[in-house]
């Protein structure tokens, strides 16, 4: 592949071109609600053990953190009301991003990719079904329901982690931990948590469904296709959590 | 009845390579064509522009007086309605088994009944050959099941225009013979507009009733089988008798120099009308089971006429 300014600048524009395609194809009849169950459970099959192992060492490595650091700053009241603002606002968007297009989007890419380059999609739509219709909107919408699901699932198994480390490992007070609990986090939080998987969902299935619809140069050209996949996907969910990040400060009020 | 494809002025390049330029042809409706082509001439990328699936840079396609070329995506999705389309390898979908593959057309486009959907699946399948192996995954059969699998798809929705990409690769000459009789057989019956893309040379010889040939980024010559059959033309000879002395080189065309001199050679070596060289093949004709269109009898009728001319000629 050659590198230049003008194939990068093609290269966004057709994978805008695409999620406007998504979008426009969202409304259209008959709903293929059957494809995007299927998709759905296989999202979620392939992503949620692999979440959860990965929340609670994360959720770990947090209380670590929060738990020496409020130490020494002489603030150990605080730890509870510290852990769950770091894993409710960032830590559970991040891990879901990472594992939604780690494990999710990579499959969905592979299997579009090997469809494509089997002739399938020339096929479907010789036949007069558009692929984008067919599959990419209930994958889109699949893995958006899923990242949502997931994010939720993060929460939970991170907070317990920190809980776990906090008390039991790091002789923490159970009632100071759980008493700080909401003294800086807010409801508002959590829901900027779920938009935020929400659109990392959405993002990791159409750049995985871009790029394995335009598979090309067999096997091999899917097995690129799939990198580039994670890479793009990657860059784009840090770059996307970022700016929802300095969004949500600027909108939402903080506590104390 | 089928529909005439009218081919005018078509270019087409991936980036500076141009692939073929100024093809223009026309597919008289009804009719059986092969196009012919030297591996890497872009046959296939001929036939995806033909259904919309590549854009050309220039010229176009009016298939039923519609501009394929200048469709939005909506109204091209309509017209490929019109199609049915036999991709290399068949192009089956992997995660569902042969009946579901053949009635995935009749699912999504038609609102027929469950029971209907199963009668006109099982008559195509029959058709094909294919009765008993309903329950199969692409990925369990031969390659031979996967394109008459792919074969009984295109047809289920009864297209107007039917493309063969590659009908006879990778299958032995026994099952060439049968697709090639079941592709005659197929065109009486259902009136369609065939274009067979290969370069079995046999194939090309006694089934179409026009040929062309995709040679050097341009389409050397199409018309009646019997005109390229006969024809002089050094590139056209060459092909069809599947031989190296001519311009077709093993990876790019030859120069003029050393194609003249391969060729006096062939002329001094052999005789100039060497046996089988620019005789017409006799025609294979629908089976006896199938009941000929009138056109189909013209064609058997001209065939017999031949045929007793050269036994009192010999």
């Amino acid at each position: 592949m050659r590198l230049s300014p003008a194939g990068a600048l093609r290269h966004s524009g057709n994978l805008f071109l695409m999620a406007l395609d998504v979008v426009r194809a969202l409304p259209r009849r008959p709903f293929q609600a059957r494809e995007f169950i299927q998709q759905a459970w296989f999202v979620a099959s392939v992503t949620i053990l692999p979440t959860a192992l990965v929340s609670i060492p994360f959720g770990a490595v947090i209380a670590l953190q929060i738990g020496s650091l409020t130490r020494q700053l002489g603030a150990q009241s605080f730890s509870g009301a510290a852990s769950v603002l770091a894993v409710l606002r960032e830590a559970s968007p991040i891990v879901t991003a990472l594992l939604i297009a780690g494990a999710g989007g990579t499959a969905i890419c592979a299997d579009l990719g090997a469809r494509k380059i089997r002739d399938e999609i020339d096929a479907m739509q010789v036949l007069g079904i558009d692929p984008i219709h067919r599959l990419v909107v209930p994958r889109v919408l699949a893995s958006m329901v899923v990242a949502v699901l997931l994010n939720g699932l993060v929460s939970v198994v991170g907070v317990a982690g920190g809980y776990f480390f906090n008390v039991v490992l790091q002789n923490g007070t159970p009632g100071a931990y759980l008493a700080s609990f909401t003294t800086l986090a807010q409801l508002s939080d959590l829901w900027a948590a779920e938009l935020k998987a929400l659109v990392f969902g959405a993002i990791a299935a159409v750049v995985a469904s871009y790029k394995g619809l335009n598979a090309q140069g067999g096997p091999k050209g899917v097995g690129d296709a799939v990198n580039q996949s994670v890479v793009i996907t990657f860059m784009l969910l840090f770059v996307t959590n970022f700016v929802m990040t300095a969004v949500y400060f600027q909108v939402v009020p903080q506590r104390g | 009845m089928g529909v005439e494809i009218c081919v005018e002025g078509l270019t087409k390049s991936f980036g500076h390579q141009v692939i073929w330029q100024d093809v223009s042809l026309t597919l008289p409706a009804g009719e059986v064509s092969v196009m012919l082509g030297p591996s890497g001439t872009g046959k296939s990328v001929f036939l995806k522009t033909l259904v919309g699936l590549l854009r050309p840079d220039r010229g176009s396609v009016k298939v039923a007086g519609r501009d394929i070329t200048k469709l939005r995506e909506h109204d091209l999705y309509e017209v490929r309605k019109l199609f049915g389309v036999l991709f290399q390898d068949g192009a089956l979908f992997g995660s569902m088994n042969l009946y579901d593959n053949i009635a995935f057309p009749l699912r999504e486009h038609t609102r027929k009944s469950e029971s209907e959907i199963r009668r006109i699946v099982l008559e195509k399948m029959d058709m094909v050959g294919l009765i008993g192996a309903e329950e199969k995954l692409p990925g369990a059969i031969s390659g031979g099941m996967r394109k008459r699998a792919g074969l009984a798809r295109a047809l289920v929705l009864d297209p107007e225009i039917i493309l063969f990409d590659e009908p006879d690769s990778g299958l032995d000459p026994v099952r060439v013979a049968y697709l090639n009789q079941l592709i005659v057989d197929l065109n009486a019956q259902i009136d369609a507009t065939f274009l067979i893309v290969t370069h079995d040379i046999a194939s090309a010889r006694q089934v179409p009733d026009n040929i062309g040939l995709l040679f050097r980024r341009e389409l050397v010559m199409f018309g009646p089988r019997e005109q390229l059959l006969t024809s002089d033309e050094p590139v056209v000879r060459q092909f069809l008798n599947g031989r190296m002395q001519g311009p077709i080189g093993m990876a790019e065309e030859k120069d003029a120099a050393q194609v003249q001199q391969e060729l006096a050679q062939l002329g001094d070596s052999a005789h100039p009308d060497t046996p089988g060289s620019r005789e017409i093949t006799p025609r294979l004709l629908p089976g006896p089971g199938i009941t000929r269109p009138p056109r189909w009898q013209a064609i058997a009728g001209r065939e017999a006429e031949l045929r007793r001319k050269e036994v009192t000629g010999a």
